[in-house]
């Protein structure tokens, strides 16, 4: 351990904008799969459509997704976005509809029969009882974007990929290490930090 | 109260009609219960009251207004809605489940509270339960909750869907006698809809037991016991009608002065005559000393005088 030391600075900005690009991806990613999970929970037709679309984006491997969006949006931060917001797509809807569609028949027809409206129904029953799949979702979606984000360093996106590829360019194998354990550390972080929120919110489940 | 003139449902084009050319008055106060075999179009006869479903053709006037003339989320909340399997808000608290339809009403947080402890009363819950979740509560707790969150805003109107359906025999029979206590002190409409016969003739101050859509008969339990319009409601009814209909008086209705000749088994006032006649038949006896409820004698019930209820 020669560089790591002395770079620090660097290493941080880093894994900040590692984070950044990771939680703004999966952010972006669950906002829009939110919208279209509630729109597709029971439409069945569009929710095939929509799963293959989004399945499709899901087998486009990262680099060739990367690169794909060069001619559109240039390199840097933006095309990293849209491609990891879209990549965690599949995982965050196939959740989110699965948890809408979880909520019972009869919960739905005692809100209906005691005067929710359409959007109160959705806010104060529907969606905190899918709340707890649709975080596993979040949880999921984000380990697998802070791992993928390391590719986004091709396309000159920064963040820890960077590390690593100047590690692999130098043949410098301390670097490669940093990089990618501090990657490693990041997605364990979240992994376990979601599922206690996870756990946490479904209190209501145990008795 | 409720008035359904000539009301049909048909689901979809040119479908048979679930419910064909209905008519009923519900006057405020009562409870009727509807009921007969599946698919005779009880559910869905209730379900258009709340405009949980549109009927085809026809028109529904609740509290003197048209149904169709009002916002249905917004008259819902006027109606209490019970269900068999309750529904009750697993995420929600039992005291957020039970103030639910109030805090859609915009009630105070205070008010809510209130009412909260006060309905808690009403059902026979210690209003301790309110700090748990629907998953901590038995099954018969949690139907209560249902009757408590149905009743929070003090609609006029009830409507119940097999409300006891999904509780086992013993605890059913108490839970229906108390709901009717409790029905007999609030004083709402209530449309309750249910398969099994016992319960409706327990409940509900009328029967109107339908089939294939339609009202074949719409009177009091006595009247459809001792008078089955056809042989649908004669078979419906059953063969123990004279027995079921024996049901609906207590023991005070036939008792006569004095105390019988020699050993005779005893029974409470308050049984009911079906009751009292097979502990009659138990004891191959043809009279029984009625006592109170501190065991002294008030008069005797003889066999003769049951059989000429």
């Amino acid at each position: 351990m020669t560089w790591a030391p002395k770079h620090i600075p660097e290493i941080l900005a880093a894994a900040g904008q590692h984070l950044v690009l990771s939680l703004l991806s999966v952010l972006i990613g669950g906002i829009i799969a939110v919208a279209l999970g509630i729109v597709c929970a029971r439409r069945p037709r569009l929710y095939a459509f929509a799963l293959t679309i989004t399945g499709i984006i899901f087998v486009i491997p990262s680099l060739a997704l990367f690169a794909l969006m060069i001619p559109f949006l240039g390199l840097g931060m933006k095309p990293a976005l849209v491609g990891l917001s879209s990549y965690c797509l599949l995982i965050l809807l196939r959740n989110v509809v699965t948890g809408l569609r979880g909520v019972p028949e009869d919960i739905l027809d005692a809100a209906d029969g005691m005067g929710y409206g359409p959007w109160q129904r959705l806010v104060r029953i529907e969606l905190p009882l899918a709340l707890p799949l649709i975080l596993s979702g979040i949880r999921i979606a984000l380990v697998t974007v802070i791992g993928i984000a390391t590719v986004a360093a091709f396309i000159d996106a920064g963040g820890l990929g960077t590390i690593i590829l100047m590690g692999i360019d130098q043949n410098y194998p301390e670097k490669i290490l940093v990089g990618g354990l501090l990657t490693a550390f990041i997605a364990t972080f979240f992994d376990v930090l979601l599922s206690r929120t996870e756990k946490a919110i479904v209190r209501w489940r145990s008795d | 109260m409720i008035t359904m003139e000539h009301v049909t449902k048909r689901y979809g084009e040119g479908a048979a009609a679930s419910v064909d050319d209905l008519s009923i008055e519900v006057p405020e106060g009562v409870t009727v219960a509807l009921v007969g075999p599946s698919g005779c179009g009880k559910t869905t006869t209730m379900r258009m009251i709340n405009r949980l479903i549109d009927p085809t053709e026809g028109r529904i006037v609740v509290n003197g207004a048209d149904v169709r003339s009002v916002d249905p989320v917004i008259f819902r909340r006027h109606i209490g809605y019970v269900i068999q399997q309750v529904g009750l808000f697993p995420h929600m608290t039992i005291a957020q489940n039970v103030g639910a339809v109030p805090k859609l009403l915009g009630w105070s947080a205070d008010r809510i509270a209130k009412r909260n402890d006060e309905l808690m009363q009403l059902v026979g819950l210690d209003p301790e339960m309110l700090r748990r979740y629907p998953r901590q509560l038995s099954g018969g707790q949690r139907q209560r909750v249902g009757v408590a969150r149905a009743l929070a805003a003090d609609p006029p109107v009830l409507l119940m869907d097999e409300p006891f359906g999904a509780i086992d025999p013993i605890a059913r029979a108490r839970l229906q006698e108390e709901f009717r206590q409790i029905l007999r002190r609030v004083r709402k409409t209530v449309v309750l809809v249910t398969h099994d016969l016992d319960e409706a003739i327990r409940l509900g101050d009328r029967l109107a037991i339908m089939r294939d859509g339609k009202i074949v008969q719409y009177d009091t339990p006595d009247a459809i016991l001792s008078h089955p319009a056809d042989e649908f409601v004669e078979n419906f009814v059953g063969l123990d009608r004279a027995l079921k209909r024996l049901s609906l008086f207590t023991v005070e209705t036939a008792m006569t002065k004095g105390a019988p000749n020699g050993k005779a088994g005893k029974v409470a006032a308050g049984t009911n005559l079906r009751d009292a006649l097979a502990l009659m038949a138990a004891d191959n006896s043809e009279v029984l000393a009625v006592t109170d409820a501190s065991g002294a004698v008030l008069g005797q019930l003889k066999r003769d005088a049951i059989f000429a209820v």
